[in-house]
């Protein structure tokens, strides 16, 4: 069992069904499409004398109400976001917030309280979460919601599936006015111009983020592109539907060399000046503007053996950028390349217990696994996180220490208390819970 | 259409009756435990069945069900066009083996219950003048094996059933559709090893939904099993009575 990154793996069972409350039952951690990077989605690893297990949630994937009139989605909490976009974009339904890629699962998006290009206007998809139905470490069924249960509601978004297993989940999802999105994107030359751009952008577009070219330093030093967008108005938007695109596959897991410094700049200085024009807008599908990613099937083996990690904080804005700032530059001096580098304008910080943004800048770098330059690499940025007053993003990582989690994360203890109150036996564990949050082994 | 699936909850039933709801076919579902065909039933109507799509209880190990539920589904859709077996149930030899009780229990739901339920669905397309009656059988029913004795012996003698009545009635409008799926990735098959050319439930209900607007009398999917098979029941005695597949 991996996480996407492909690093660690552990050795462990994993069962699967259509009935997700028996699959449930007894299991020590849900997950779904495990796309979370390094160890939320896995069990500890085993002993072999305990009898622990991963519930799979896959194949519950049912719809159980929708309203026509006000939006309202209920759904089995294994059901993908590539299914809600494929079966509602077409009728003109959208998720309240869409993470970067669609192979999530419903459940993962309130595990990992995800959030997507319209944090600074709508915030993460806890904040659009009406109600989880949860089943508890003792086997009891819980609704919960802002009225009921609203400790274990505010625990369970973005509680990393550790509260209980999530069985049901109720959204309101949002009318557009057509399926397809007009896009803007400008080439940025610094973090400055970058963050400014971001903040310009933030009252007139719903949707915005920047990517960065992590290997320009000195004045070009977060260089990159900025991404804007709304959703296209039906005059503008083609009168066909967005076509489904085939996405490639890659075939099998590449060598090493292939995803090297210089084929990382290579791509960085490529996608840049890629943009030759200053300014760029037109009309887009939503595939390509939310997932650009997701065009090409299984590309976390492109890193090869190693595996990769991603490396997501939030750190506070100043005027000056210099937290963020100095984020890059640690990670470029310490011999870091990224082959992406997603900086994004936050809004208020979520109403989960363990959400992971705040107001602030979000920076999110992905980097091949090096047995000891990255725990080294990571144990830095972190210590600089922390004086710096921001904080990780669970769902992205495989390396952060207890300590250094704890000294960023202040909300851990309270978080824990409600799960002491709810599994009071500690049956829900995860590799990452026992690695960083302190659980036992 | 008017459509009736008995094991629209799980697996490829449950693929299946979601292609049937997407193009806008009339559902009404079949299935052992009433909350959950139920949950299926709203499932199938979000996803663009005509509602509301109606469900009754239908057990293929109680064959006193099978009339009640097919009247039932009769008289909600207004008539009966192509019903369809998905349900079914596994056990591995081993298991069988062991507890006659659960031998038992396999063999009546995927031979005699199958059957019965078919014999029913038979005579009420045929009082309307045909239809199409689609049952999933399986790979496993081409040839005595080592891994499959008694769910294979159960399954041939379904394969047996479908073919003779598709030969009887064929002339008279009744179209008679046996699918031998080769080994596919459900809930039924959690806990085995995928061999290769492992199949996914939406696959194959891709393929067995044209296979039952074309009425083709026997396919197997994924494809390659065709071939698979066709090596399989040409192997000798003694080559077969060496190899453990």
């Amino acid at each position: 069992m991996t996480g996407w990154g492909r690093y660690p793996a552990v050795t462990g069972l994993e069962v699967q069904g259509e009935d997700i409350r028996r699959t449930t039952a007894g299991a020590t951690l849900c997950r779904g499409l495990g796309r979370s990077y390094g160890d939320s989605s896995l069990i500890p690893a085993d002993d072999s004398t305990s009898r622990r297990f991963a519930a799979c949630t896959t194949r519950a994937d049912r719809l159980l109400a929708f309203d026509e009139t006000t939006g309202m989605l209920r759904a089995e909490a294994g059901l993908s976001l590539l299914e809600i976009n494929r079966l509602f974009l077409r009728r003109g339904w959208f998720v309240p917030v869409s993470p970067g890629t669609q192979f999530v699962t419903l459940g993962g998006m309130v595990a990992s309280d995800v959030h997507g290009k319209n944090h600074h206007i709508d915030g993460s998809f806890g904040e659009h979460v009406d109600q989880i139905t949860l089943q508890t470490a003792d086997g009891r069924v819980i609704v919960c919601s802002d009225q009921q249960e609203p400790e274990l509601f505010r625990a369970t978004i973005g509680g990393m599936g550790l509260t209980g297993h999530i069985l049901e989940v109720q959204f309101p999802m949002r009318a557009i006015p057509s399926p397809w999105i007009f896009e803007e994107s400008r080439r940025i030359d610094n973090l400055g111009d970058m963050v400014d751009g971001l903040k310009e952008a933030a009252d007139r577009w719903p949707m915005t983020v920047g990517w960065v070219d992590t290997l320009a330093r000195g004045r070009h030093l977060g260089r990159g592109i900025l991404m804007k967008g709304r959703w296209a108005t039906p005059d503008e938007a083609p009168a066909k539907p967005p076509p489904t695109k085939r996405r490639l596959r890659v075939p099998f897991q590449l060598p090493n060399f292939v995803l090297s410094k210089l084929s990382i700049k290579a791509f960085n200085t490529l996608y840049y000046w890629k943009h030759i024009r200053r300014e760029k807008r037109g009309i887009a599908a939503p595939e390509s503007f939310f997932y650009p990613l997701d065009a090409l099937l299984d590309w976390n083996l492109i890193y090869g053996s190693r595996g990769f990690t991603q490396y997501q904080c939030v750190v506070p804005h100043t005027a000056d950028n210099g937290p963020a700032r100095r984020v890059l530059d640690l990670f470029r001096r310490e011999g870091g390349c990224s082959f992406l580098c997603v900086i994004k304008d936050c809004g208020a910080e979520g109403k989960g217990m363990l959400s992971f943004l705040k107001p602030g800048m979000s920076i999110a770098v992905d980097f091949p696994i090096h047995p000891t330059r990255t725990p080294a690499l990571v144990d830095k940025l972190n210590e600089l996180v922390i004086a710096e007053g921001g904080r990780i993003y669970l769902t992205k990582d495989a390396f952060t220490r207890a300590e250094h989690f704890r000294a960023m994360e202040l909300r851990l203890e309270a978080f824990n208390a409600v799960r002491q109150r709810w599994d009071p036996q500690g049956t829900l564990r995860s590799a990452q819970s026992v690695r960083m949050l302190g659980d036992t082994p | 259409m008017k459509v009736v699936v008995l094991g629209a909850t799980k697996g490829m039933g449950r693929s299946l009756a979601r292609l049937f709801a997407e193009r806008g076919d009339q559902l009404f579902i079949l299935g052992r435990d009433a909350e959950d065909i139920d949950r299926s039933a709203r499932d199938l109507e979000i996803r663009g069945a005509p509602a509301p799509v109606g469900c009754a209880v239908c057990d293929l190990e109680d064959r006193h069900t099978f009339a009640p539920a097919l009247e039932a589904a009769e008289k909600a859709l207004g008539g009966l066009e192509t019903v369809v077996v998905t349900a079914g149930r596994f056990a591995t030899q081993e298991a069988m083996e062991e507890d006659p009780e659960l031998a038992a229990s396999v063999l009546t739901a995927d031979f005699t219950g199958t059957v019965l339920f078919c014999e029913e669905a038979r005579r009420r397309l045929l009082a309307r003048g045909g239809g199409t009656l689609c049952a999933f059988s399986s790979v496993a029913g081409d040839r005595g094996r080592k891994p499959v004795v008694l769910y294979g012996a159960a399954k041939a003698g379904l394969s047996h059933y479908l073919e003779g009545i598709d030969h009887k009635f064929r002339a008279a409008g009744l179209k008679t559709v046996c699918i031998k799926p080769g080994f596919v990735k459900t809930g039924m098959t959690a806990g085995l090893k995928p061999p290769p050319f492992a199949g996914e439930p939406d696959q194959v209900a891709r393929a067995v939904l044209r296979a039952i607007d074309r009425g083709r009398p026997v396919i197997y999917t994924p494809g390659i099993w065709r071939w698979v098979m066709l090596i399989i029941r040409n192997l000798p005695r003694a080559v077969m009575r060496r190899i453990g597949f």
